[in-house]
C-alpha cells in the first residue's frame, strides 16, 4: 500500500526491483535527526531536550552510566516507547528528512525502516530459524521473489551462516547464547531496515560473541546505519565512528552532555564529566 | 580420618569427605502440629476415596442388573423387564449440551481474555477482571432463572429461523414445534457459564508471555494481532487447552440451569432445537425423591459415572496445563 | 535545581541547546551536544551554576487510533446496517431480531476489513477486525453480567414487601388470598441458608487451612499426591458432591435430610477451593519471614501461628468470604441433604431445612405468579449475598500500605489470581514445587 516515507533517490538494484515494491528501496542506509527529544515515564521527566544527529552509514555509539536514559532515547528512535503504558514524549525524529511521530504515520510502518535488536536476545522459539528470518518479511506483507537467497545473505551479514546452514530447519531457541543474537540481527536485517538499533546487544554474552558481533557491526554499517547503546567503553571505541555521551545527574532528567567522532570524545573531551566517564572515574 | 605421622608418606592421603547427616528433631508440640496438618492432609485424601467409593457401591446393583446396557440403552425400568435403566439419552444429552456451550464459549471466552490481558487499558483492568470473575460467581440457579424468563422466549424466535434457513445441517432440523426447553437453549446458558472459567486460566496464561519475544515483534513490523498470533498464542497453546478442557468438564456437569431449562426424555436425538432432552447430571437431579422413575441405584451409578468422568477431564486438563510452555511459568 | 517538571509553555529563556538547523548536513566534526542544564557534575570543582529554566514541550502519547479510523469504523457499521435491511426485509423474507443482529454483525466485521484494508493496508485491516471481535466479545460478556444482576433486581423488587419477606415463610400460603404476598416470605429460607453456611464454613476452613499449610509449609512426603487430590477434588460436581452425602450419610441411616447433612455436603465443595486460596495466599508470604523467625529459634508451629498466618490474614479473610460466596448459590447439594421444606426450622440437625435457593428451586416451575415473585425475591437476596461478599473480599485482598502483595515483580495484583483461583477448578501450578 501507500508508503509514507518517500523512497530515496538513490539507484534501484536491477536485479530486485520489485522485491520490496511500495516500501522503500532496500540496501540504502538512513540518517536520523533528533530534535529536542523528551521523555515521561508516568509523568516523570526522564530524558530532556536530546539533539542528536546519527550519520547514515556510519556506527554511533550511546555511552553514559546505567540508569540515563540511553536506552529510552534509543527506543524513541523506532516508536517503542509509546508501547510502555504511561509513556509520553516530546520533540522530534526525523529519518531521511520526515518525522516518524508526525501525522498520519504509523508505528508499524517506522519500525520496517528502523529496526532493533534487544539485549537479551529473543528468537520467536516456537519458528525455525529459517522462518525467524523470515518472520519480518511476514509481519509487513513483504515478498522476496526468493526466499532462500534472503535467508542465505542475512544470516551470512549476521555472522551465522556457516553454522547453520545445514540446519535451518531447527527450531529458533535451540541456539547457543551467541548464535541466538546473530539470529536476531540477521532478522533485523532481512527487512533491509534504513538504520539498525542495538540496545546493549553483547551484555548477555560471552567475549567471544561478543567479538563477533562486533565484527559483524562493522561489516554491516555500509548498508545499514547503526545506532548502539553500551556501557562497555572499550566496546563503542572498537566500533562506533561517533559517540553521544548521556549523564543523568542527581534528581535530573538524562541528558546528552557531549557527542562528536569516537576520537574527540576519548580522546579531548570538552566536557570534564565526559573526561571523567571515559576515563573510568564513574559509571 | 586420621594421618599416621611417623610412617614415612610416599604420597598424600586423598580423604574423600562424607557429609554429615542431619536429622531435625521436632519437639513435641511441633510434631502434634506436623502430625495434624498431616492428618488433613490425609483427610482430603480419604475423602476423594471415600466419594468414588460410596457411589461405586451403591450404583453397583443398578450396574448389575444393567450390564453395560447402561450406556447402550436408553429409558426407564419397565416392570417385568429384565433389562436395567438405560441413559443413553441423558448421555448423547450430555454431549450435545457441552458440545453447543463449547461452541458458543470457548472462543467468547478467549477472546475476552485477550481483551483482558491485550487490549485492556491498564486502569480499568482490575475492575473488568473483577466483573468477569463476578460471572463466575453467580450461582447456576441465578442463570437458570435469568435463561427460563429472558433467555429463552427470545432464543426461540433464532431457533425457528435457524430451523426454517439453515435445516440443511443435520442437528437444525426439527420435526415439530414447540422449539422451547431445548438442548440449543441449555447450551446457550452453559456457554455463557463457562465464559468465566475459560476466561481467567487464558487471561493468566496469555500474560505469562514473554515480554521480549513481544518486543522482537513489535519491533519487526508487526501489528498487535501478529505479534498475539505469533508470540502469545503459540506460548499459551497449553494453556488454552487445558482451560477449554475445564470448561468442559464444567459444562458436562452443570445440573441446576439445565435442570430448569430441559424438561427430561428418554428419546436419543440429535435435533437440538426441538423441545425436550435430558441431560445425566439433570437426570440425578430431578428424578431424585418421590415421583421419579429413577431408582436409587441407578441414580447413584449416573453419579459414580459424572465422578469419573469430570475426575479424568480435570486430571488431564491439569497435565496438559502444567507440562506445557505456558502452564510452567518458564521463561525461555 | 530545578524542578523537573515544568509545566508547559513557561516561556523562559532557553539553554544554548537549540542551535542546531534541522538540515542533515551539519558538519559532524564541530557537533557538540547541548551542555546541559544547570548543577554541577561529579567530579567538578567550580561552583554550581545559577538555574536556568528552560522551555519544556508538552509531552504527547502518539496514539495509534485517530479520527480517521474512527470515522471507518462508523461508516462500516451504518453501511453493514442498510445492507443487512435491504436484503432481510426487501429482498428476501428472512425475519427475525437475533438474527438480524447477528447477519448485521457479520456484515460490519466483513466491511471493516474492506474498508481499512482499501483505506490503509491490509496488515491493519486484521489488526482492527480483531480488535473488533476480541473487545466486542469482551463487551458482551460484561454487558450479560450486569445485565443478569440488574434483571434480577428488576424483577423482584417491585414485588417485595419488606415487612414479610424476613418475618415469615411459605406455610400461609393460599392461592386464592388476594393478600397472597405478605402473608408469605423467605425466612425459612434464609435461617437455612445462614445455618447451613455457618456450620459448613466451620468445618471447612479450619480442615482447608491445616491442608493448604500442609501443603505449602510442613510438605510431607504425601504433598505431591494431596495436591493433585485437591485438584481433582476441586472439580467434583456439585450434585456428585450431595448424592455421596446422602448416599454414605443418609441412606444409612446415620443423619436424617437436615441442615447439617447439607453443611457435610458443601464442605465437600467448599474444601478444596479454600484450600488452593489458602495455599497461593501462603506461597506469596515471603521466606525471609520465615527464615528469620527460625533463625530466632522457634519451633514450627509458632512460625505458622505467629508470622506466617498473620502475614497472610488479608488473604485468609479473603479466602473465607470467596468461600462463602461459592457455596452460598449452590442448590444440588442441597436437594439430596437438606431437602427443602415451606416452614421454618431452627434446628439444623433434624428434619428437612429449608434454603435461598431451594425456594427458587421449587417455586420457579409453580403456575401461581406469587410463588414465582417469591422465588425472585429470593434470587434477589441471594444476589445481594453474593455480591457483597464478593465486594468485601475484594476489600480485604487489597495489599494495605505496602505493595508486598504483588507477585512476580509485576503489576498483576494477587486478588485477581485469588477469585479466579476459588471458581476455577484449576490453578496455574508454580514451577516452585517440592
Amino acid at each position: 500500500m501507500t508508503t509514507t516515507l518517500p523512497p530515496s533517490s538513490a539507484p534501484v538494484d536491477p536485479d530486485r526491483p520489485a522485491a520490496f515494491a511500495g516500501t522503500h528501496v532496500l540496501g540504502e542506509p538512513g540518517q536520523i535527526d533528533a530534535d529536542g527529544v523528551c521523555a515521561w515515564f508516568g509523568g516523570r521527566l526522564v530524558l530532556e531536550s536530546v539533539d542528536l544527529v546519527m550519520e547514515k552509514s556510519k556506527v554511533t555509539a550511546l555511552i553514559g552510566p546505567s540508569g540515563c536514559g540511553k536506552s529510552t532515547f534509543l527506543r524513541i528512535l523506532n516508536r517503542m516507547h509509546e508501547v510502555v503504558p504511561g509513556a509520553q514524549l516530546a520533540g522530534s525524529v526525523k529519518l531521511d528528512g520526515i518525522d516518524i511521530y508526525g501525522p498520519g504515520q504509523r508505528a508499524m510502518e517506522t519500525r520496517r525502516h528502523i529496526g532493533m535488536v534487544f539485549q537479551k536476545p529473543n528468537p520467536f522459539p516456537a519458528m525455525t530459524i529459517a522462518e525467524n528470518v523470515l518472520a519480518g518479511l511476514r509481519f509487513s506483507r513483504i515478498s522476496a521473489p526468493d526466499k532462500n537467497d534472503l535467508i542465505e545473505e542475512s544470516l551470512t551479514k549476521g555472522g551465522l551462516w556457516n553454522e547453520v546452514k545445514d540446519r535451518l530447519g531447527e527450531l529458533g531457541g535451540a541456539l547457543s547464547g551467541g548464535q541466538q543474537q546473530r539470529l536476531c540481527i540477521a532478522r533485523s536485517l532481512a527487512v533491509k531496515p534504513r538504520v539498525l538499533l542495538m540496545d546493549e546487544p553483547c551484555s548477555a554474552l560471552d567475549p567471544t560473541s561478543t567479538l563477533r558481533i562486533e565484527q559483524t557491526i562493522k561489516e554491516i554499517a555500509d548498508e545499514v546505519t547503526v545506532v548502539i547503546v553500551t556501557h562497555n567503553m572499550q566496546q563503542a571505541q572498537r566500533v562506533s565512528d561517533y559517540c553521544a555521551f548521556f549523564l543523568a545527574e542527581e534528581n535530573q532528567p538524562g541528558r546528552v552532555i557531549e557527542s562528536g567522532r569516537t576520537g574527540m570524545i576519548f580522546g579531548e573531551p570538552t566536557d570534564q564529566r565526559t573526561f571523567d566517564y571515559v576515563n573510568g572515574q564513574f559509571g | 580420618m586420621a594421618i599416621d605421622l611417623d610412617t614415612p608418606r610416599a604420597e598424600p592421603q586423598h580423604v574423600t569427605p562424607t557429609p554429615i547427616v542431619v536429622t531435625r528433631d521436632y519437639s513435641t508440640p511441633d510434631r502434634i502440629f506436623r502430625g495434624g496438618v498431616q492428618v488433613s492432609g490425609a483427610g482430603v485424601f480419604v475423602l476423594l476415596v471415600a466419594i468414588g467409593s460410596f457411589l461405586a457401591w451403591y450404583g453397583w446393583p443398578a450396574f448389575k442388573t444393567a450390564g453395560w446396557g447402561f450406556f447402550t440403552h436408553s429409558g426407564p425400568v419397565t416392570p417385568g423387564s429384565s433389562s436395567g435403566f438405560g441413559v443413553l439419552a441423558s448421555l448423547t444429552g450430555t454431549v450435545e449440551v457441552a458440545f453447543v456451550a463449547m461452541l458458543v464459549g470457548a472462543p467468547v471466552a478467549i477472546c475476552t481474555a485477550l481483551f483482558l490481558s491485550e487490549y485492556a487499558p491498564l486502569k480499568t483492568r482490575s475492575s473488568l477482571i473483577a466483573m468477569i470473575d463476578l460471572a463466575a460467581a453467580i450461582p447456576s440457579i441465578i442463570f437458570g432463572l435469568w435463561a427460563f424468563f429472558e433467555l429463552q422466549p427470545n432464543v426461540v424466535g433464532f431457533s425457528t429461523w435457524l430451523s426454517r434457513h439453515a435445516s440443511f445441517i443435520p442437528f437444525f432440523k426439527v420435526s415439530s414445534p414447540p422449539l422451547n426447553a431445548s438442548i440449543f437453549i441449555a447450551g446457550l446458558v452453559v456457554g455463557i457459564m463457562i465464559v468465566p472459567i475459560v476466561a481467567s486460566i487464558c487471561r493468566e496464561v496469555f500474560s505469562l508471555a514473554p515480554a521480549g519475544e513481544r518486543e522482537a515483534a513489535l519491533a519487526l513490523g508487526a501489528s498487535r494481532w501478529q505479534m498475539i498470533r505469533t508470540v502469545v498464542m503459540p506460548f499459551a497453546r497449553g494453556g488454552m487447552i487445558g482451560a477449554v478442557m475445564l470448561g468442559l468438564g464444567r459444562a458436562l456437569e452443570e445440573t441446576i440451569a439445565v435442570s430448569i431449562i430441559l424438561g427430561g426424555s428418554y428419546k436419543v436425538t440429535t435435533e437440538i432445537l426441538q423441545h425436550g432432552g435430558s441431560t445425566i447430571s439433570q437426570l440425578i437431579a430431578t428424578n431424585f425423591g418421590s415421583g421419579g422413575q429413577l431408582g436409587l441405584h441407578d441414580l447413584l451409578l449416573c453419579g459414580f459415572v459424572l465422578f469419573i468422568l469430570t475426575l479424568i477431564i480435570n486430571l488431564a486438563a491439569s497435565a496438559i496445563v502444567n507440562r506445557s510452555r505456558s502452564g510452567a511459568g518458564i521463561d525461555l | 535545581m530545578t524542578t523537573q517538571t515544568a509545566p508547559q509553555g513557561v516561556l523562559v529563556t532557553t539553554t544554548s541547546a537549540s542551535t542546531q538547523t534541522p538540515s542533515s548536513t551539519r558538519p559532524p566534526d564541530t557537533e557538540r551536544g547541548p551542555a546541559g542544564g544547570s548543577g554541577s557534575g561529579p567530579g567538578s570543582d567550580e561552583p554550581p551554576t545559577p538555574p536556568r529554566p528552560r522551555r519544556l514541550p508538552s509531552p504527547i502519547r502518539p496514539s495509534s487510533f485517530g479520527a480517521e479510523d474512527v470515522f471507518l469504523l462508523v461508516a462500516s457499521a451504518v453501511s453493514a446496517l442498510c445492507l443487512v435491511w435491504i436484503v432481510f426485509y426487501q429482498l428476501t423474507s428472512l425475519s427475525g431480531g437475533l438474527g438480524f443482529l447477528v447477519a448485521w454483525y457479520l456484515t460490519f466485521l466483513a466491511l471493516t476489513w474492506l474498508g481499512t484494508a482499501q483505506v490503509i493496508e491490509r496488515q491493519v485491516a486484521t489488526d482492527r477486525v480483531v480488535g473488533v471481535v476480541v473487545v466486542s466479545a469482551a463487551l458482551l460478556v460484561i454487558g450479560l453480567v450486569l445485565f443478569i444482576v440488574v434483571w434480577v433486581a428488576y424483577k423482584a423488587l417491585p414485588s417485595i414487601h419488606w415487612g414479610s419477606l424476613f418475618t415469615k415463610d411459605q406455610k400461609n400460603f393460599q392461592v386464592a388470598d388476594p393478600n397472597a404476598l405478605r402473608q408469605v416470605g423467605i425466612l425459612h429460607a434464609i435461617i437455612g441458608t445462614v445455618e447451613q453456611v455457618l456450620i459448613a464454613v466451620a468445618i471447612g476452613v479450619p480442615f482447608a487451612v491445616a491442608t493448604a499449610i500442609y501443603l505449602n509449609e510442613v510438605k510431607g512426603f504425601g504433598s505431591r499426591t494431596v495436591r493433585t487430590v485437591v485438584t481433582a477434588m476441586s472439580g467434583t460436581p456439585s450434585v456428585v458432591a450431595g448424592i455421596f452425602i446422602y448416599s454414605m450419610l443418609i441412606l444409612t441411616h446415620v443423619l436424617s435430610y437436615s441442615g447439617f447433612a447439607a453443611s457435610l455436603a458443601l464442605v465437600v465443595i467448599l474444601l478444596p477451593s479454600v484450600t488452593r486460596v489458602v495455599e497461593e495466599v501462603l506461597r506469596v508470604v515471603p521466606s525471609g519471614l520465615r527464615e528469620a523467625s527460625q533463625a530466632l529459634g522457634a519451633p514450627e508451629w509458632r512460625t505458622v501461628w505467629s508470622v506466617v498466618l498473620p502475614t497472610a490474614r488479608s488473604g485468609v479473610v479473603t479466602a473465607v468470604l470467596l468461600g462463602v460466596a461459592r457455596i452460598v448459590g449452590e442448590t444440588a447439594p442441597l436437594l439430596f441433604t437438606a431437602f427443602g421444606s415451606q416452614v421454618i426450622n431452627w434446628n439444623a440437625f433434624s428434619h428437612d431445612q429449608g434454603a435461598l435457593p431451594l425456594v427458587i428451586w421449587s417455586d420457579v416451575r409453580q403456575a401461581q405468579p406469587v410463588l414465582i415473585a417469591l422465588a425472585f425475591q429470593a434470587a434477589f437476596v441471594l444476589m445481594s449475598l453474593v455480591l457483597i461478599l464478593f465486594v468485601l473480599a475484594r476489600i480485604f485482598s487489597r495489599p494495605r500500605g505496602r505493595k508486598g502483595g504483588t507477585r512476580r515483580g509485576d503489576s498483576r495484583p494477587v486478588e485477581d489470581d485469588l477469585m479466579a483461583r476459588m471458581f476455577v477448578p484449576v490453578p496455574i501450578e508454580e514451577s516452585t514445587d517440592t
